[in-house]
């Protein structure tokens, strides 16, 4: 029962940041309610047993991707501090494709039969961080798709100084 | 009482719908980037909501779900340099009026 009213408070706090987030008129509380947003779902993956991810997220979501942005768009500024109107003209057709999209998808979950499932137990001599860093290194398993992501990181890690970069 | 799965999948719908929102109707093109953002996350909390409900023996659902943080940050430190650069010549962000390679 705890559970379940940890789960709905953490989910209207995060969905009403996600709304916060994308209707905003200044961007500067835009990327903060991102961050509160982003940190809703934090606490989901405390409460879905994934504790390393919860950490990652904070650390690379809210520390590093965020953070980013918020440098985006001091850097940006002329139009971050304009509060004019943020949002386009056809803003509700958006809305529009976006409540189908939502009517649509719920439908047709419903209609799953594995939908109302409930957890099963963790086996208590599992240990999911231990599992998941030995997964991330062992050879039969997924260190190739890791060290890939460390070469796409790092590609777009030079691409973007060579993007931005200004010459003087 | 424990909370079912439909739950997470209902949140994680209504996440990605408010994201998408964010991606079509937002002018601004790093509040595009926040949008996409929020997508990104909503299709994690599936990811890891499945693993942990239909297979939690096997690790593989968290493996993706860091291959998609390690891709999201690739996407947005590419996306913001594109945005920067773009920015520095023609002095906005607003994603309509970047039509240079408009035909």
């Amino acid at each position: 029962m705890a559970l379940q009213i940890i789960f709905i408070l953490v989910a209207a706090v995060t969905l009403g940041a996600a709304l916060m987030t994308v209707t905003s008129r200044n961007l500067v509380h835009s990327a903060l309610w991102l961050i509160m947003s982003l940190f809703g779902v934090a606490v989901l993956y405390v409460l879905l047993n994934a504790s390393f991810l919860a950490v990652a997220q904070v650390v690379i979501y809210i520390g590093a991707i965020a953070i980013l942005i918020i440098f985006g768009v001091m850097m940006t500024r002329r139009l971050a501090i304009d509060t004019s109107r943020q949002i386009n003209s056809t803003w509700w057709l958006a809305a529009l494709l976006s409540l189908v999209f939502l009517g649509g998808l719920s439908w047709m979950l419903s209609n799953w039969d594995g939908f109302w499932i409930e957890a099963p137990v963790m086996a208590v001599n599992i240990d999911p961080v231990k599992q998941l860093g030995a997964a991330l290194v062992a050879p039969n398993l997924y260190v190739l798709p890791f060290e890939l992501a460390s070469v796409l990181l790092l590609a777009a890690l030079i691409g973007s100084i060579i993007i931005a970069y200004e010459k003087r | 009482m424990t909370i079912p799965l439909s739950w997470y999948l209902i949140f994680a719908a209504a996440l990605f719908s408010v994201g998408m929102f964010g991606v079509l109707a937002r002018k601004n093109a790093i509040a595009i980037l926040m949008g996409i953002e929020l997508m990104l996350n909503a299709v994690n909390v599936n990811l890891v909501a499945f693993w942990r409900y239909r297979s939690p023996e096997n690790i593989t659902g968290q493996v993706f779900a860091v291959m998609v943080f390690a891709v999201a940050a690739a996407e947005v430190a590419v996306g913001l340099a594109l945005i920067i650069s773009v920015y520095r010549r023609h002095k906005t962000v607003v994603a309509d009026e970047i039509n240079l390679m408009k035909w």
